[in-house]
């Protein structure tokens, strides 16, 4: 049977071409990987090679050609006695025309009408452990250790690699002990190759293993972020379902204290941004305890973002076994009804105290902490604008694309008629951050900054 | 191209050796499809085709057990045929259909298959040698015997991510084998322009890992010197490197005009070192086959690769919903 030999496509962009010169002349013989033409595309010229085999019936488009649309037929290869004519004559070359599908629903993140939402949400009260519960006082630093040594005990497959976490007991004390109750095969001190490590983690957990991988700090994560978004936030989607990476990397995230511009960066908004990965930012130790083991657990990747500042500081945490919080539940650390103030992970320290000063001035603010960034907890945001009618956020990462920012743009989609001010968004300052002590104290967000602004939107 | 040795040919058994000229002819027959689909413009973006290569998958693969691993960079089509995986599946994939190994949701350069142990696919150059080393990692911690091929080019082997893996892998003993398939061009930079080391598995020797040269166009070679490897790694000895001499004949993608090597250099190589031509010859010289033999073989692989074609150009696109699945657990 004949067949039509069609302008190719060179490139992922060609869509026609100039057939500058046939190698190949009627009656010829051809074999597959003979190069029959050349071919010009907008970059380069380009060798065409036969696929099949047979003898070069008639060619349809002389060589000078340009313009040839890709996908036309320019030349028909014959079996051995056919009739050129009689073989183009029975062919038809009319490509299929493409059909522009439109989806059929919107998808639920999609920015929906300005109008406001039918269902209003509710503020979920409930208490993240029941009244009565005994509670014992304990630093982040030793909820976040009792959380990962409580997990290894319940899952061969839990290990946690980085630098210096097992026989130095970890950088800012995080492992302490864990080696020796779990042994160097599941606490495992790398080499100081974060990009490598990250991607042998990776591999691990695509085969079933379920990694922990602390980061010095998330300052040294940027060595091997492409594993982070690439490798274990993609292939979940890029397998079709069929693998992904189930593993946490955590570490201290955000400034610490006159550390200088390299070593004092908030990563919230990067990884909240990626598909495929959750984002964790706790304030309490109970937080830090319960979602750590959430996060453990979790078949996905999770970016465990944690704070050196926060690391000796004590809460409240239950003495419940197993404790764990779910991931994508905001909490409501304080009720009101004057104004929203969203915050998360070392922002809440700012939020706080705010409050608590705009009190005593007879402002009753509400404090929304988010805990998890992806997937955020967008109906507690609303429910408790709605009850306000004005937001403001606060974080300490910088305020281009901030997490700010985000809900903001929520906010005025979802509930725009609810609102009776601007949102305002407190954020550190657009520098690095700088040594010096005074400079370094502006650079980050500060409580006055925060009083402020809800003065701002409560026009008082 | 060094060959060391001459290829071995004592102990090789005629299914062996028609086997070895199947999978070979599997692989060049789909990936020569594929090029044909693409310029037809039912594969788009990137596509990076093995002609050429195909010895050394092929090769490794004669050496894997049940349990074995596998991953390797977006030059992947031929891995996945030589492990196992349907060519429907991958040929629906490179058309971005429902059939496809990810649904269509991967392309060309991001396949996977956790059946047979293939982890993809991977668009970054060097990422999967960490990754790799990970998949071994998992191995040793869990106790198996079993090994992971992690395959990377010429041109991964200058990224720094694999000498922090070469590193760890000596340093915890993984079983890893890893194959350098240096075909002499990264792209367009030959070897020779992007290093002054161009012994590429010596360098293995600055973490105390072992390693060989082995001739990439020989099946046989590629397959003894394998052998050798996995035995390193399966008897707890630590990773192992192979830095298997091969050749593309096409670009390095589907819009490469491969300006920067001559029409005769890639002309010779086809004729005086093809592997699929060095195992025919062996079965017609040796008596093992007959060109009617062979001629069956031909066409039971190109009616296999035609019917991977008409799957691909058959199965549908994913259906819009699939835009929102697998994104999370």
């Amino acid at each position: 049977m004949a067949t039509e030999i069609l302008m190719p496509a060179l490139s992922p962009t060609m869509e026609e071409g100039t057939l500058a010169k046939w190698l190949k002349k009627e009656g010829d013989t051809v074999s597959a990987g003979d190069i029959i033409a050349e071919i010009e595309t907008d970059k380069a010229t380009m060798e065409f090679e036969a696929v099949d085999e047979g003898i070069m019936g008639k060619i349809l488009i002389a060589e000078g050609t340009e313009g040839v649309k890709v996908n036309t037929a320019i030349a028909v290869l014959l079996e051995e006695g056919e009739d050129a004519d009689a073989a183009v004559a029975s062919s038809s070359s009319a490509p299929a025309e493409e059909k522009e599908e439109a989806p059929a629903e919107t998808h639920a993140s999609a920015p929906a009408a300005a109008a406001p939402a039918k269902d209003v949400p509710q503020l979920d009260l409930t208490p993240d452990w029941p009244e009565g519960t005994s509670v014992k006082t304990q630093t982040v630093r030793e909820a976040l250790r009792d959380a990962m040594a409580e997990e290894m005990r319940g899952d061969d497959r839990v290990f946690l690699m980085g630098e210096e976490v097992a026989e130095y007991q970890g950088a800012y004390k995080i492992s302490q002990g864990l080696l020796d109750e779990f042994g160097a095969r599941r606490v495992i001190d790398t080499p100081i190759t974060e990009h490598g490590f990250a991607g042998i983690a990776t591999g691990a957990a695509f085969a079933g293993l379920r990694p922990i991988v602390e980061f010095m700090t998330f300052n040294f994560a940027m060595q091997a972020i492409d594993h982070l978004i690439n490798s274990a936030a993609k292939t979940l989607y890029m397998s079709g379902g069929q693998m992904g990476a189930p593993m946490v990397f955590r570490g201290p995230n955000g400034a610490a204290a006159r550390v200088g511009a390299q070593h004092s960066q908030d990563y919230a908004a990067w990884y909240s941004m990626i598909p495929g990965l959750k984002v964790v930012m706790p304030y309490t130790a109970s937080d830090y305890k319960g979602l750590m083991k959430s996060a453990i657990r979790d078949p996905n990747p999770v970016i465990f973002l944690e704070n050196e500042i926060l690391y000796g500081k004590s809460f409240d945490v239950p003495e419940i076994e197993d404790y764990t919080v779910p991931l994508g539940k905001a909490r409501v650390a304080k009720q009101g009804k004057d104004v929203s103030i969203v915050s998360f992970g070392i922002g809440m320290t700012y939020a706080m105290e705010a409050a608590e000063k705009l009190a005593e001035e007879g402002i009753d603010a509400e404090v929304i902490d988010l805990r998890t960034l992806r997937p955020l907890d967008y109906d507690t945001v609303l429910a408790s604008v709605m009850k306000t009618n004005r937001m403001v956020t606060v974080e300490e990462g910088w305020p281009v694309g901030s997490i700010g920012n985000h809900l903001s743009a929520y906010v005025m989609t979802h509930a725009f008629d609810y609102l009776d001010a601007p949102v305002l968004n407190c954020t550190g300052k657009d520098v690095p951050m700088p040594y010096a002590a005074n400079l370094e104290k502006h650079a980050l967000v500060t409580t006055q900054e925060v009083i402020d602004a809800v003065k701002q939107v409560t026009y008082r | 191209m060094a060959a060391k040795k001459p290829a071995p040919q004592a102990n090789v058994s005629k299914e062996e050796l028609l086997g070895y000229y199947r999978d070979m002819l599997l692989i060049r027959r789909f990936e020569e499809k594929a090029g044909q689909l693409y310029g037809m413009g039912l594969i788009g973006g990137f596509c990076h085709l093995y002609i050429g290569q195909e010895a050394v998958v092929v090769g490794l693969e004669a050496t894997a057990k049940e349990g074995d691993k596998r991953i390797t960079s977006y030059r992947d089509h031929g891995h996945m045929l030589a492990c196992g995986m349907e060519a429907n599946g991958v040929m629906a994939e490179l058309t971005g259909r429902e059939g496809g190994y990810s649904k269509g949701k991967g392309g060309s350069m991001h396949m996977f298959s956790k059946e047979k142990h293939f982890y993809g696919g991977h668009g970054i150059v060097a990422a999967q040698v960490p990754l790799g080393a990970g998949l071994a990692f998992a191995d040793k911690y869990n106790g198996t015997d079993n090994v992971t091929f992690t395959y990377f080019g010429d041109g991964a082997a200058n990224q720094g991510q694999v000498y922090e893996t070469y590193n760890m892998a000596q340093l915890w003993d993984l079983p890893v084998v890893f194959v350098i398939e240096n075909n002499q061009y990264a792209m367009g930079t030959s070897v020779a322009r992007s290093t002054k080391s161009p012994s590429l598995f010596e360098r293995g020797k600055a973490y105390g890992i072992a390693g060989e040269e082995v001739d990439g166009m020989s099946v046989l070679a590629v397959k003894e010197a394998g052998e050798r490897a996995v035995a390193h790694c399966r008897a707890g000895k630590g990773p192992y490197i192979l830095e298997v001499k091969t050749y593309r004949y096409r670009g390095h993608s589907m819009s490469d005009p491969a300006k920067y090597r001559t029409r005769e250099e890639v002309q010779k190589m086809r004729e005086e070192r093809d592997p699929i031509e060095g195992i025919r010859s062996m079965l017609l010289t040796g008596n093992h086959a007959t060109e009617e033999d062979l001629k069956a073989i031909d066409k039971e692989i190109k009616d296999v690769v035609n019917a991977s074609a008409e799957f691909a150009k058959e199965s549908p696109e994913p259906a819009l919903e699939e835009l929102w699945t697998d994104i999370y657990a």
